[in-house]
């Protein structure tokens, strides 16, 4: 058991480093978020206005967006320098590089996420603080289911030829349920009377899909990423 | 090991929806939506108020599920003529 | 189950044929009138939905995790008939709704999910289609999560509170609208049966054709 999450620990080390020194997907993708909030706001609004409760939806939309960016960078970056063969040859656990990968893409979108919703917060007068730990509950499951199926399509589509445009296809229909539980359980807390018991029970959604997500990820990495 | 990683995985999932539908009824209850129905009643004749435009919208339901089918089935009769002939050609070059 | 392929599209289309007077002979709904006689070609179009989801997950299991090389036939024909049938339920449900909620579409779970669950049979579809060699396995891994999601669709509508008709509906019909019912349940599920296995077929001889093109290659 502590070999898989060595392995996890390692591969999550390795990707941090290397981002620590380029810096270049947390960057990309952060800017990219707040370009994606910002398109949204000119969207939406009106007289100098937003309408209420957008504040929600344009959080996760924009979470969404350079999520799956971030995701399909990761691994571009596998294959541009041949380190996935390495990968899948090293005599470690599969799942492990899963979990390796999966750890990696969380931590840089917490540091997006990080930026994003106090811009958020910012630009759309929205409650942040008043309750804290829940929002911060919503955005750590749903990033980790959301994150969950992307690291494995991500890592599924690599080789394919139209990656690109196919990951997005692939991933927002399947992650549509964590979306909508995070943005109701976030709107929920950002309306004019929040709605504490309706945040807690999209949290508690949030929890069960991210749990079937994970273990089905595990199930299907090995068998999906062999030759 | 990972037998037992695969139990607690089932029992936690099976545990989990036994809190759903706990924790709903209070929290979701749309108070403001008409009622949906809980069964159909039956009458004998059409009920007044009952306008033309319906027949269209089943009309067209209907319309619509025989297309798909007839034109399902005959996407597959085609697909399927061409992959058995290139077949036939195979196996006859073969010998 | 080949032999009963022919007689089964013969008979279920001649139940589909034939289902036209028998739902005009049902009584019609209190509160819906006319509308309402869409249930009997919806209801089992949803339900098989549905089950050819189950079936492309459990046959995409079956490929991924036991290497049956037969299994991915099997669930790319369930996928192609669980678009088909989504199509039918995803219009003919708008159409009934229409007259019975005066709107084409509200985005309550039920619908909300179906359209998902609809919106993963396409991407796998295009999936198989676009994704080049290996994306058989690709796909399998894909339909295994869009399997999970059938339990919140059918659950979702007792969980929360919608227009959408609820699940005692069905149990609590009365006799003369049931018959038209399990009619018309019989016909789409030979139908169903019937479709899945020429499909598979289809795939199983396609996949036939490419191993003797490679091994052609290969000489």
């Amino acid at each position: 058991m502590s070999g898989f999450f060595r392995v996890a620990w390692h591969v999550m080390r390795k990707d941090m480093t290397v981002e620590v020194r380029s810096r270049e997907i947390l960057l990309t993708t952060l800017f990219f978020a707040v370009s994606v909030v910002l398109v949204f706001s000119f969207a939406i609004v009106r007289e100098g206005r937003a309408p209420d409760d957008v504040a929600a939806g344009i959080l996760w939309v924009a979470i969404s967006f350079a999520g799956t960016l971030a995701m399909g960078r990761t691994f571009e970056r596998e294959r541009y320098n041949d380190t996935l063969r390495a990968l899948i040859l090293a005599p470690a656990d599969r799942p492990a590089i899963y979990v390796g990968k999966l750890l990696g893409l969380l931590l840089l979108l917490g540091l997006v996420e990080i930026i994003l919703v106090p811009l958020v917060g910012l630009l759309f007068a929205a409650p942040i603080f008043s309750y804290p730990l829940m929002l911060s509950a919503l955005l750590v499951f749903g990033t980790i289911g959301f994150a969950a199926v992307g690291t494995l399509f991500a890592a599924m589509l690599v080789r394919v030829r139209s990656r690109d445009t196919l990951l997005p296809v692939l991933l927002y229909p399947i992650t549509i349920p964590v979306m909508i539980g995070g943005v109701r359980g976030t709107a929920a807390l950002f309306q004019a009377t929040p709605d504490e018991p309706m945040a807690r029970f999209w949290i508690g959604l949030l929890v069960f899909w991210d749990v079937v997500f994970v273990t089905l990820a595990l199930w299907t990495f090995e068998p999906v990423m062999t030759e | 090991m990972r037998l037992l990683r695969v139990c607690t995985v089932l029992i936690v999932l099976l545990a989990a929806p036994a809190l759903v539908p706990g924790l709903a009824p209070q929290v979701l209850a749309n108070g403001d939506q008409p009622q949906p129905p809980k069964e159909f009643v039956p009458v004998d004749e059409v009920p007044p108020g009952e306008q033309i435009p319906a027949i269209n919208l089943v009309a067209a339901a209907y319309g619509f599920v025989w297309l798909v089918m007839l034109g399902y089935v005959w996407t597959i009769a085609r697909r399927l003529g061409t992959v058995e002939a290139e077949l036939a050609s195979l196996e006859t070059r073969k010998r | 189950m080949r032999k009963l392929t022919t007689p089964f599209i013969v008979l279920s289309a001649g139940m589909l044929l034939a289902a036209p007077w028998i739902i005009n002979a049902a009584p019609y709904e209190s509160t819906m009138g006319l509308v309402q006689k869409v249930f009997y070609f919806h209801f089992p179009s949803a339900i098989l939905f549905l089950v050819a989801a189950i079936v492309c997950g459990v046959h995409s299991a079956r490929f991924l995790f036991f290497k049956n090389q037969r299994a991915d036939g099997w669930a790319v024909a369930a996928a192609e008939l669980g678009l088909v049938f989504g199509a039918i339920t995803l219009v003919t449900g708008p159409l009934w709704a229409r007259k019975a909620w005066g709107v084409w579409w509200v985005w309550d779970p039920r619908l909300t999910m179906s359209l998902v669950l609809w919106m993963i049979f396409a991407a796998y579809l295009m999936l198989r289609q676009y994704g080049g060699p290996g994306s058989d396995r690709l796909g399998a891994g894909m339909a295994l999560f869009g399997m999970a999601n059938v339990p919140f669709i059918y659950v979702s509508v007792n969980v929360w509170r919608t227009l959408h008709p609820q699940t005692s509906v069905v149990p609590t019909l009365p006799t003369d609208m049931g018959i038209p019912l399990w009619f018309c349940f019989a016909a789409f599920t030979m139908m169903f049966i019937a479709l899945l296995n020429v499909r598979a077929d289809l795939e199983h001889k396609r996949a036939r054709l490419e191993a003797l093109y490679l091994a052609e290659d290969e000489a």
